[in-house]
């Protein structure tokens, strides 16, 4: 526990030190940042045994909220929250009816809802200015209205700031009876239910919190791109959310964000390297995690703690 | 215990130092003349799109290879930087960013998708990086806002779709029917949205048979074509592209479609020597521009044979349109940095000279030359033709074809595109030239 706490705030330091020593790595931490808080909503499933092929639909949800509200109300203190009230009250109303299917089901009935977004945000293109996306208006950052590089830094900071936040929450939460009991959906849930606990209810409120941080991190890649575009909701990007899961390692509230720093840095070098077979890169670097640490990044670093 | 945690923290400190040893400094310019021009270029390196990316970044390769061998752009070698637009937008924006930050490029060739063109034009605007939008189509990028920075060296939706419709109108003015078959993404709308404002006012009553906008990426038509079949349109449009446009219309080829309707294909010439004589001739063929390889009249013959016959050579195959589009950004740059250094005597510009270079830049094509306007748009002839077949080519080749003015098809300055075309009247087709020889 300690010792987390103490790589956290190690990597703290070492992202605030990187953005500040190179200046356009700051624009990759804060999607790296962003991406982190959204699968860390895949790390709770995760607990539960579910894989949800299709989370990337809460991440064009904030996205989509802020590009649609920024024109009337450029307020981003106001819009991050909307985003993710919008992200909830959708992970609540789809989450009534996913929660009733487990494993494969789960995964694929998750994987189709994103798509049918996907496909709405696509098709309804006099609203959604179909594949070319919706530029995000000029947002204010409480009252101010910041020059570039000052707003960089604000939303970096915001993001840290989120991170850390949830990363706390996810914490405190895994540890908790509610949390605890999403391990038992993974083991067998019938004892769940034989102790009294309704199994479906700890997986909705897992997946409302997970909608919830799912919006927020597409509500901040919307703030640092400023340009939305379907494409965030497609299953390549929810298969990204998994891929970054799987390379982080489930085994703590931190490893989602040693995943995506892990898997945005590996991306942007490896396409800075070889721009035509980045693809290849990536994929040997996710073989490599599969084959020699099942536990992801965060798995190889704990065992290093108890070698 | 202590001490595995003192070796931790001690490599991630000396990771940290080390990255930004690595890259702190790169981005740091002299206001000198650089040791290397450093061109950042955003393409399509995998995906569908990469059948225009891969051979444009081919023509890319060729021609800086070419210019560096006669010295380079003002003395200066020319390194291009590739950047796969494929993943999408987040990760674009973030290569823009690295690219300016960290390999110091001295300006931009930005993108093949619109998407991509409209994330990248506003961080031209905050960064104050040259941008220049070598083949991105949407009208969007310069009637929604100012952009001092990009520039569009090619034509765009407008005069892309407006001229294949003034040649329908010229070539079949008796059509009744039509129906419309568009990829299901931005530019199949957009683009059918440009035709039928400008349809409904050049020859109104035209009465529309079906709209199908099928899946980006389908792999079978065949609904489509019994729809088209029974529907039996006088003319079928589609601006879809690539290998879509070429399944599409190897299935149409199959059932016989090609001899019950007229087709026009505003962007159907790079997918021309893959489909080879399956395409039928007798259909209103465009190619995103005049740079046909049989363009009757180019402006420089010689040049157009030279870059033709050394793609051809280097990589066995025509050059197509993207190809041809790489090759205008490229000359722009040409022309700018030339009168750049020229208004700064003999000195290397800035950015912002650089961009005022742009401003109003007139530079020769092997076809034709090009004009930026004053809102940053380049200004480039169309030729749409009757696709036909002939002893030099293995594939299908524009004939009786016409030359549309870009200044005629383009839309003013300041207006949009939909309200322009929906001011036209039928006057307009009396402007349309009479076609060239050849």
């Amino acid at each position: 526990m300690k010792r987390e706490s103490l790589l956290a705030a190690l990597g703290t330091l070492a992202l605030v030190a990187c953005a500040w020593a190179v200046p356009w790595l700051k624009f990759i931490l804060t999607i790296a940042l962003a991406k982190g808080i959204a699968v860390l909503g895949i790390l709770l499933l995760l607990r539960a045994g579910q894989v949800s092929f299709g989370h990337s639909m809460f991440l064009a949800l904030g996205a989509y909220t802020v590009a649609f509200l920024a024109p009337m109300e450029s307020e981003a203190v106001l819009l991050l929250p909307a985003a993710a009230l919008v992200a909830a009250g959708f992970g609540l109303v789809i989450g009534l009816f996913l929660v009733r299917y487990r494993d494969i089901f789960f995964g694929m009935l998750n994987l189709a809802f994103a798509m049918v977004l996907y496909s709405l945000l696509e098709k309804l293109y006099s609203l959604t200015k179909g594949t070319d996306g919706i530029r995000v208006a000029a947002l204010s950052f409480a009252g101010t209205e910041p020059e570039r590089g000052t707003q960089e830094w604000i939303v970096f900071g915001i993001a840290l700031g989120l991170a850390i936040l949830f990363g706390l929450l996810v914490r405190f939460y895994l540890a908790s009876p509610m949390g605890r009991a999403l391990a038992g959906i993974k083991t067998r849930e019938t004892r769940l239910e034989f102790m009294g606990v309704p199994a479906r209810r700890v997986l909705l409120f897992a997946y409302v919190l997970s909608a919830l941080m799912g919006g927020v991190g597409g509500a901040l890649i919307a703030m640092t791109t400023r340009h939305v575009t379907p494409q965030i909701a497609y299953w390549t990007s929810s298969g990204e959310l998994v891929f970054i899961a799987i390379l982080g390692g489930a085994g703590s509230a931190l490893g989602p964000f040693l995943g995506s720093v892990a898997f945005e840095l590996v991306r942007v070098y490896a396409a800075a390297a070889v721009a035509e077979a980045w693809q290849m890169i990536l994929g040997a670097v996710l073989l490599l995690v599969i084959l020699f640490a099942p536990g992801g990044v965060w798995g190889l670093l704990s065992r290093r703690w108890r070698a | 215990m202590t001490d595995a945690v003192t070796r931790r923290a001690a490599m991630l400190g000396a990771g940290a130092t080390a990255g930004s040893l690595l890259f702190a400094g790169s981005g740091a310019k002299a206001q000198g003349k650089p040791s290397e021009l450093r061109v950042g270029i955003t393409t399509f390196l995998s995906g569908s799109a990469s059948v225009f990316g891969v051979p444009a970044k081919q023509a890319a390769e060729l021609l800086f290879e070419e210019v560096n061998k006669a010295g380079g752009i003002g003395g200066v070698p020319v390194r291009p930087i590739f950047v796969d637009e494929a993943p999408g937008t987040d990760h674009l924006v973030g290569e823009f960013r690295r690219l300016v930050q960290n390999e110091g490029v001295q300006l931009i060739f930005a993108s093949i998708s619109s998407g991509s063109c409209l994330a990248c034009t506003p961080l031209s605007d905050e960064m104050k990086k040259t941008t220049v939008l070598w083949d991105c189509g949407t009208q969007r990028i310069f009637e929604e806002g100012q952009h001092p920075y990009a520039f569009r060296t090619q034509g765009y939706g407008t005069p892309e779709v407006l001229a294949p419709l003034l040649y329908l109108l010229k070539h079949k003015p008796d059509f009744r029917t039509l129906a419309v078959i568009n990829q299901d993404y931005a530019w199949g709308r957009d683009s059918w949205e440009l035709w039928k404002s400008a349809m409904d006012v050049l020859k109104p009553g035209v009465r529309v048979v079906a709209e199908m906008f099928p899946r980006f990426g389908a792999t079978d038509y065949s609904t489509e074509v019994t729809r088209l079949l029974a529907a039996r349109p006088d003319v079928i449009l589609s601006t879809s592209w690539g290998g879509d446009l070429v399944t599409l219309l190897r299935q149409a080829a199959e059932r016989r479609l090609f001899d019950r309707s007229t087709f026009v294909l505003p962007v159907c010439e790079p997918s021309l020597p893959t489909l080879g004589r399956t395409m039928a001739a007798g259909h209103i063929i465009g190619t995103r521009g005049d740079h046909w390889n049989n363009h009757p009249s180019p402006k420089d013959p010689a040049r157009l044979k030279r870059f033709v016959d050394a793609y051809r050579a280097k990589y066995n195959d025509y050059p197509i349109y993207p190809c041809h589009h790489m090759a205008q950004a490229i000359s722009a740059t040409q022309a700018a940095y030339a009168k750049a250094i020229a208004a700064k005597g003999g000195g290397w510009p800035n950015d912002a000279e650089l961009a005022a270079a742009f401003r109003g830049l007139t530079f020769d094509t092997p076809t034709s030359s090009i004009t930026l306007r004053e809102d940053g748009q380049g200004l480039e002839d169309q030729i749409v033709g009757i696709s036909s077949f002939n002893a030099q080519y293995p594939f299908a080749v524009p004939k009786d074809m016409i030359l549309f003015p870009a200044a005629m098809v383009s839309t003013p300055v300041g207006r949009k595109s939909v309200d322009w075309l929906k001011s036209l009247t039928p006057d307009f087709l009396n402007q349309i030239p009479a076609p060239i020889a050849g």
